[in-house]
């Protein structure tokens, strides 16, 4: 007994740090699409361990309650993650992201209010024992649990409202004059509540200051369009990272120290370069304005085609670029896409695929369908390898993507979305559009697209017009 | 005993660490990377349980338990969304791994 008792915080601290490498090595393979489905496993094997671990430190208390909220979350978290559907992805990770930050939160808040009873018990300047206890907070300490309770707040409410405009709950933009300098002046106040707070401890103070964390992450969120959520959503993902790790120093927990700040960073990158496929900088994804009526109005027609007309067009071209967006996913069009795919090819068709870096609700959400339906990797292409082929393209068919297939986005310097890169599909020879209505796009804005001599509508649902395509393909 | 400074290697080793992962991956696994990383913060569970593991006033219990709630929802649907998102990529005409270093 008394030789478990000594060796298990080794043990223990052990555990963490293997957790620690299992999620390096996971991380590592699953950017790799060799490896990817390996990697998720690598890192549950070290979240298993390192919970398993974390029942064995000694002094817990309130195990009951802790069982009691594990288990039924994880059976909650479980259960919707395995039923939803794969269209749905993108706003459960802004669920599950937005509970990662809030649960950091709480623990930052919990060390505060904590610091707060123990007020006097303590040296300034000094923690008490390791991570059994943070009844006395360094000034260091204490700077990390607040950035931490602030960034993982933002985290929470802002992941909230990013799934609730997905989920379709939330959808308008809410913008009012002055919101920008409105949003600074309550970030400031936050920030510079939160510093008053590490001199003067006041548990009135710390409510305050959670509240208005809070309600800044919904009021950062509330004015983002649609067409910049997966940017938002991924800057959420690092700041829940970052969140965890400030509160993981808190805890004198290095496996949390370490996870958060590799994704803390990994996210930040991954944000980067979401933001510049956009050609835009976060500055402006955050706080500048999308969408509304800006830019020229179109003259013009659209004209519409057949189902039928559309197959025969697509069956006697020689190459082929399907643009697919998010009408496919919300259609779930991509196993009828593929079936049709494969009767073009049949037919001798040189039929590739491309993906703006933004198509759907979120980075590489294209190709996880694609990949879902069987479509193999080498006709799927990004957008920098395919965007001068289209010159050489008689068909380009695309399906339910609007923002990211508009040439104005090249030719009018009065439109919001003016120096965003494109998918060249005007370039091509022909193109047929598949949309459901006649509508803007979810950025509001008018596609000159839509308007081309050389264009044409079908119009329906992706799937039951792709059906369509089939049917004209098989009766030829 | 963690002090700032030996954090601060911490946190820079690990910040140089994510970005180095992350540079050179290509679009298709942007999505599930996202998701997966999203479960690797997961690990706030553990911190979420020692602090509720500690608590001792009911409102630190109460905060002790939403904050294990929402860890164990971020780490238990972070991997099955993302299990799920990789399991579209079963190795299928046996393509070389692109975006490996």
């Amino acid at each position: 007994m008394d030789m478990i008792q000594e060796y298990l915080p080794t043990l223990i601290k052990s555990s963490y740090f293997l957790a620690a490498i299992l999620f390096i090595t996971g991380l590592r393979r699953m950017s790799a699409p060799g490896t990817a489905r390996g990697g998720i496993v690598w890192a549950g094997v070290g979240m298993l361990i390192a919970t398993i671990a974390t029942f064995l430190l000694p002094d817990m208390h309130n195990m009951v309650l802790i069982l009691a909220a594990l288990v039924s979350s994880t059976v909650l978290a479980w259960v919707s993650g395995k039923k939803v559907a794969m269209t749905d992805m993108p706003q459960m990770v802004a669920l599950y992201n937005g509970m990662g930050g809030g649960s950091a939160a709480f623990i930052g808040a919990m060390a505060l209010f904590n610091a707060v009873d123990h007020l006097g018990g303590c040296q300034a300047g000094t923690i008490v024992d390791t991570a059994s206890s943070h009844d006395c907070l360094s000034g260091v300490t204490m700077v990390f649990a607040v950035v931490g309770v602030f960034i993982g707040a933002i985290s929470l409410s802002g992941s909230l409202v990013a799934f609730g405009k997905l989920q379709g709950w939330i959808d308008k933009r809410y913008t009012f004059p002055g919101q920008h300098f409105f949003n600074g002046i309550v970030a400031i106040g936050t920030l510079g509540l939160g510093f008053y707070l590490m001199k003067d401890l006041n548990a009135n103070y710390i409510w305050i200051f959670f509240g208005l964390s809070l309600l800044l992450g919904v009021l950062m969120t509330m004015p983002i369009g649609g067409a910049d959520m997966p940017v938002v959503i991924s800057l959420y993902n690092a700041f829940t990272g970052l969140a965890v790790s400030f509160e993981g120093f808190v805890l004198q927990n290095e496996a949390m120290i370490i996870a958060g700040m590799l994704v803390g960073s990994a996210g930040t990158l991954l944000t980067q370069e979401m933001a510049k496929a956009m050609n835009r900088s976060l500055g402006s994804v955050l706080f500048g304005s999308m969408g509304g009526s800006g830019g020229s109005a179109i003259e013009g027609e659209m004209k519409e085609i057949e189902g039928q007309d559309a197959a025969i067009q697509m069956a006697f071209a020689d190459r082929v670029i399907v643009v697919p967006g998010y009408g496919m996913a919300v259609a779930q069009a991509q196993h009828k896409l593929w079936e049709m795919t494969q009767l073009l090819l049949d037919k001798g068709v040189d039929v590739k695929f491309a993906i703006h870096p933004v198509a759907g609700r979120m980075p590489g959400h294209m190709n996880v369908l694609l990949a879902e339906a069987g479509v193999p990797y080498d006709l799927i292409e990004d957008m920098e390898d395919i965007n001068s082929q289209f010159k050489q393209t008689d068909v380009a068919l695309v399906i339910g993507a609007n923002d990211v297939v508009n040439p104005v986005a090249k030719t009018d310097p009065e439109s919001p979305i003016y120096g965003m890169p494109i998918l060249n599909v005007d370039e091509a020879k022909n193109s047929i559009v598949i949309k459901r209505g006649k509508g803007t796009g979810f950025a509001g804005i008018q596609n000159a697209l839509f308007f081309a001599e050389n264009n044409k509508m079908l119009y329906g649902d992706a799937q039951d017009a792709i059906a369509k395509l089939i049917q004209g393909l098989k009766a030829l | 005993m963690i002090d700032g400074f030996i954090a601060l290697y911490i946190f820079a080793l690990a910040a140089i660490l994510g970005f180095e992962i992350i540079r050179k991956v290509p679009v298709i696994l942007h999505t599930p990377l996202m998701s997966g990383s999203n479960f690797i913060h997961g690990i706030v569970l553990v911190g979420a349980m020692i602090a509720l593991g500690h608590a001792d006033t009911t409102l630190e219990k109460v905060f002790g338990f939403i904050a294990v709630f929402l860890g164990a929802g971020n780490a238990a649907g972070g991997y099955v969304v993302t299990e799920r998102m990789l399991e579209m990529f079963k190795p299928r005409k046996k393509k070389e791994d692109e975006g490996d270093k």
